[in-house]
């Protein structure tokens, strides 16, 4: 979603599911894995007369509760939506007005951009990567992208959109995904018709659309309706990622993804362009690259003066300065950059997303593994691999509620297999020399701080128990360790040691040894260097070392009350509404980035002049322009600002006479909708075109190539073919486990909801294959076999692919051979690719066979 | 204490089972896993041990399609209710809110009660020799809470509270439900064996969702009414022989179904 709207988050929240007149739920069961959206769900339906589509290989206990279900064959989710944009450009359902003002859609494409194939241009065969220097806007002599707001140019995106889906249509469409053709057009007709300027769609998608090599551009498309359809910034619609598990959102805020330092800034790499503070500030700022500036002072004299294509990305210095500052405190100063060569740089042509480190464990170049709240050995994929990969450890630390089936990789129990299979290591402890090291970890409910969930809400959760025996928070664990790597390096006068000698880590409480949570969140909201206090949002920040702040999207999030008391607002416990019209925001329970707003480009929900609401909407107006409002109370000469229910999502100044008065994607360069993804937002193309999954079951329909060119092929012979595995496998969650299931197969309760490693496989393939429901069965692929029970049902269907019938079967991925519920792991089956950009394992679509145990 | 019911729209859940365990959790009930039967069901049916359970069922149907449907079944609560009048030792009786309490230490395990429910639902529990089953969560109504169950359901499919509000709130859902794609929804538990405090909304006919549609009192129990209790001095060494003889039957029957793993808690769970 970054490279479309300029933010990598789930646009509305939970509560707002309420508002919508029609939810498409793609690639996410709902019902099972995020069960409270079905609350708000049930109220849209109720009140509104909403309509609940879910579209899914299988039918689910979501499907169940839908108005309209409509399955698709696993890993076609592009052709899906692809065949959407095509309907909605010829039908002309799309948001005239919101399209031409908010998107980019207008915008002219460099004459040497084209598609050829199945390709883009630049490809380059022999790296598998693309060259993206065509695709670029065309611009003016001052570096400004030229537009025709008539969309009538065939070299504006308009028109190049129209023309790259003109291949789209129904019958190409149905005969890619399986889809019955009667159902896609209800589908089609059913959610574009949330085009209509007094109506609201969202689209909530989960793993279902991420696990694929074609991920990101599954959200791409997803982008491009949403924008086609003038539903983003607004009440009711907007894209809803639903997160994996709760926190997700916060641990990719704190940048627990190898690209990105905390705040979603680009990772400094071992290159020219990043060698020191001001050359990675110049590459990090969009549109600084090329400014004539050699140091901070320059760069911080231009920022103030602006410069084009650059969007609120503008401050970046600011929001890397004060990192540094609260990493290393006195130790960063003016006169060594603060301390910028400190940070850790990685290698440009190093991947270190999952599935490279445990290619790279493979092959033994890693000696030791920390693995905490993670369980590979049953949710990683091609997990026979990552078990072997781990005897290549020196060490590991595993830190967890229970002895997981990571902690126990080295048993005799994890090296059962079902039956034989060359491609499979057989192992004994006495092959493994790993030594390994459990932490126990104290449970959600037994620690406090604060948790993101998938709407960015930062919630604070006290304590509601002490941990038992030894176990200790996560927080307490870190800290330890910390505390005592600094002691190592202590009094060492090596420079390389610096970073580590000169690491701010004094979070100590005053009542005894454990960390005082205050302390930590006051250091990742950001304080004031010389008192100590709280910075009030990031724009307060700066770049001269007068703030700390870890990370600054949390910036705001502690303030000084009036009466001198700190407040962590994630603390405020206010359930009453505060909207006018009663639109569930919320804003004073808890807190969420930026700034509080609930529905980010919320600028989006009045028209272009600002004042006046979507016809037909008025109640769904989130912000508005105030011409007599004061943007600043201590500057009352300039009269002006944005207002309303939600926080604006943007420049509270901006007038009508600015042109960024009709750019709402602020965190953009160009400040509007991406339906063209312009040079390296994307590494495999402007628009998502569709790509078979790794393993299909078919040739190439809609273009000549396979598998998406930029995806990074890791073992070549680790791929199946559909001559000797001719079924679709995939994998998901059901409500009654949590994740790989550590947690849920070890309490009594929950495993006897749900027991069993079962299979789900549809009526037709268990007649053709002799299988009986609850027989046992065994599923192959090229990494290897898994025993499983079979549960014969009516809600999977072969599907109809090109004229051919193709079966697809599902499983949960979270058993293994701990706890009370047990059975082998899903993911000795799934293999090692990933998305070309997320590096996303596809969990989601692969082939297989089956056949009676 | 006006009628206090639960009101269960089968529209609304998904069957995420948070019920069943939030009843094993306020009833200490412990985990027993049975056999894969091929279906996301837990159990047969409620038992000893489980006191609420989801029933899935799967359909097909050439015009519409597939159809899930899922079903909370526990004790209904009946406000005349058989098992009362069953009882010979008078274990039965209602809660000031109009729940059907059983008494563990008046009960002798006769079963009688669980022939006479027209929705089997008192269960044997072999381990202590009693009856047991759903209270309505009397013990927390009393104290001014909502049943287990209701506390915890995510999705607002159920609902505690006054029975006659609650009988109109599902009358208005069930025109809403015959409006919007259920033609056929109708509410199950008004009238019903002169009403229940279990109140269904349901998307279609009972007989789809496993309930007897024109419940009914067993004839055995018109027995006992009308002719034991009576002459209760007269009979009762007979209705002791005919305790004594359910007993032992019944002991010889759960020991065969013991072979299937019934009774037999998972170790760590809470007994």
């Amino acid at each position: 979603m970054s490279p479309s709207f300029g933010r990598g988050v789930m646009t509305n929240h939970i509560v707002d599911m309420k508002n919508t007149d029609c939810a498409l739920i793609m690639g996410s069961n709902v019902a099972e894995n995020h069960p409270i959206s079905m609350k708000w769900l049930f109220k849209a339906k109720e009140n509104r007369g909403a309509k609940l589509i879910h579209v899914d290989p299988r039918f689910t206990r979501t499907s169940a509760r839908a108005d309209l279900y409509a399955p698709l064959r696993s890993g076609t989710d592009i052709a899906f939506l692809g065949g959407m944009v095509k309907y909605i450009l010829d039908n002309e359902l799309y948001h005239k007005d919101y399209v031409v003002n908010y998107t980019n859609a207008a915008f002219l494409i460099d004459d040497k951009y084209g598609f050829k194939d199945g390709l883009f241009t630049g490809y380059d065969p022999a790296t598998r990567k693309y060259d993206t220097a065509t695709w670029d806007y065309k611009k003016d002599d001052q570096g400004m992208a030229l537009t025709d707001p008539t969309l009538q140019d065939p070299r504006c995106v308009f028109q190049l959109m129209k023309k790259h889906y003109s291949r789209y249509d129904i019958d190409t469409v149905c005969s890619i995904t399986g889809t019955p053709k009667d159902k896609y057009l209800e589908v089609l007709d059913t959610f574009c018709a949330t085009g209509k300027p007094d109506k609201t769609g969202c689209i909530i998608y989960a793993m279902g659309i991420t696990q694929h090599t074609v991920g990101a551009q599954n959200i791409r498309a997803f982008s491009i309706v949403q924008l086609l359809l003038g539903n983003m910034g607004r009440p009711g619609g907007g894209i809803n990622a639903m997160r994996g598990e709760n926190n997700v959102q916060g641990a990719t805020d704190m940048a627990l993804l190898f690209h990105i330092i905390p705040g979603y800034i680009d990772s400094p790499m071992n290159t020219t362009a990043n060698k020191d503070l001001i050359s990675f500030l110049k590459a990090v700022t969009p549109g600084a690259a090329k400014l004539p500036v050699t140091n901070l002072e320059e760069l911080r004299a231009a920022v103030k003066e602006g410069f084009p294509n650059s969007g609120f990305k503008i401050n970046t210095s600011k929001w890397v300065v004060s990192m540094l500052k609260a990493w290393w405190g006195e130790a960063a100063k003016p006169e060594n950059n603060f301390a910028y060569d400190y940070l850790p740089k990685r290698d440009e042509k190093k991947n270190y997303s999952h599935i490279a480190i445990f290619e790279a464990m493979h092959k033994g170049e890693i000696d030791g593994l920390f693995v905490s709240g993670s369980n590979p050995v049953v949710g990683g994929p091609n997990a026979n691999k990552e078990q072997e990969a781990m005897c290549n450890l020196k060490w590991m630390v595993s830190c967890d509620l229970w002895l997981n089936e990571t902690a126990e990789f080295w048993t005799y129990q994890a090296w059962e297999r079902p039956v034989k299979n060359e491609k499979v290591a057989e192992k004994t402890p006495a092959d493994i020399q790993t030594e390994v090291f459990f932490l126990p970890a104290a449970a959600v409910y037994e620690k406090e701080g604060t948790a993101a969930q998938t709407g960015r809400w930062v919630q604070y959760r006290w304590k509601g128990a002490d941990p038992v025996g030894e176990s200790k928070p996560d927080l307490d664990i870190i800290y330890d360790l910390g505390k005592a790597i600094k002691k190592a390096y202590a009094g060492s006068k090596r420079i390389e040691d610096e970073p580590i000698v000169n690491l701010t880590w004094d979070y100590e409480s005053k009542h005894g040894p454990e960390p005082d949570i205050m302390k930590v969140a006051l250091e990742l909201c950001g304080y004031d260097t010389k008192t100590k206090a709280p910075v009030e949002g990031f724009a307060k920040l700066t770049d001269d070392g007068a703030t700390a702040c870890g990370c600054w999207v949390y910036c705001g999030a502690m303030t000084t009350l009036p009466d001198g008391t700190v407040q962590y607002k994630p603390q405020k416990r206010d359930n009453k509404d505060n909207s006018k019209t009663g639109l569930g925001l919320f804003s004073n329970w808890a807190w969420c980035w930026p700034m509080n707003r609930r529905i980010v480009y919320n600028r989006c929900s009045v028209q272009p002049d600002g004042v006046t609401p979507w016809p037909g909407d008025a109640e769904r107006q989130l912000v508005r322009w105030d011409p007599l409002a004061l943007s600043d109370p201590t500057k009352p000469e300039l009269l002006g600002s944005w207002v309303g229910d939600d926080v604006p999502d943007f420049l509270k100044p901006t007038s009508p006479d600015k042109p960024a008065f009709t750019s709402p994607f602020i965190m953009r360069a160009d400040g509007k909708g991406g339906l063209f993804a312009t040079k390296t937002l994307m590494k495999d193309g402007p628009f998502p075109e569709h790509y078979e999954p790794w393993e299909s079951p078919t040739a190439p329909i809609i273009n000549k190539i396979a598998l998406n060119p930029a995806a990074k092929v890791w073992a070549p012979d680790e791929q199946g073919t559909s001559d000797k595995y001719p079924i679709i496998g995939t994998t998901y969650r059901v409500v009654e486990h949590w994740q790989t299931g550590a947690l849920t197969r070890n309490l009594p309760w929950l495993a006897e909801l749900m027991p069993n490693m079962i299979v789900e496989i549809s009526e037709e393939l268990a007649k053709e294959k002799k299988i009986k429901n609850g027989g046992e069965v065994i599923v192959s692929t090229m990494r290897g076999d898994i025993k499983a029970l079979a549960c014969v049902t009516k809600r999977f269907k072969p599907f109809n692919v090109n004229g051919k019938t193709v079966h697809e079967i599902g499983m949960l991925w979270q058993y293994g051979f701990k706890g009370y519920a047990t059975g082998d792991p899903a993911n000795r089956l799934t293999p090692h690719i990933g998305d070309a950009n997320a590096m996303c394992p596809e969990y989601k679509a692969w082939l297989c066979d089956i056949r009676r145990a | 204490m006006a009628n206090k019911a639960n009101l269960y729209d089968v529209s609304r859940c998904t069957a995420c089972r948070g019920c069943q365990v939030a009843c094993k959790d306020w009833n200490q009930l412990p985990a027993v896993i049975e056999p894969f039967t091929g279906s996301y069901q837990t159990h047969e049916d409620t038992n000893g041990d489980t006191f609420t359970i989801i029933k899935f069922f799967e359909s097909e149907d050439p015009v519409t399609g597939v159809h899930w449907n899922f079903i909370k079944r526990s004790c209904m609560h009946c406000l005349d209710a058989e098992c009362v009048k069953a009882c010979p030792q008078g274990a039965y009786m209602k809660s000031p809110s109009g729940a059907t309490i059983h008494d563990p230490e008046k009960c002798i395990g006769c079963q009688y009660c669980t022939y006479a429910c027209p929705f089997e639902i008192p269960k044997y529990r072999k381990r202590e020799d009693k009856i047991s089953k759903c209270t309505l969560c009397a013990d927390r109504v009393e104290e001014g809470l909502t049943p287990a169950c209701a506390r915890t359901c995510p999705s607002g499919a159920l609902t505690f509270g006054d029975r006659n509000e609650l009988l109109q709130q599902a009358e208005a859902r069930v025109k809403y439900l015959r409006k919007n794609g259920f033609p056929r929804a109708t509410i199950y538990g008004k009238l019903e064996l002169g009403g229940l405090n279990n109140i269904f909304v349901l998307t279609d006919t009972p007989d789809k969702f496993d309930l007897p549609v024109n419940p009914q009192p067993s004839a055995t129990i018109g027995f006992w009414q009308n002719w034991v209790q009576p002459y209760f001095g007269w009979l009762i060494p007979l209705a002791l022989a005919g305790s004594a003889m359910s007993f032992v039957t019944t002991r010889l029957l759960a020991n065969k179904q013991g072979e299937h793993g019934h009774d037999h808690p998972v170790e760590g769970g809470h007994e």
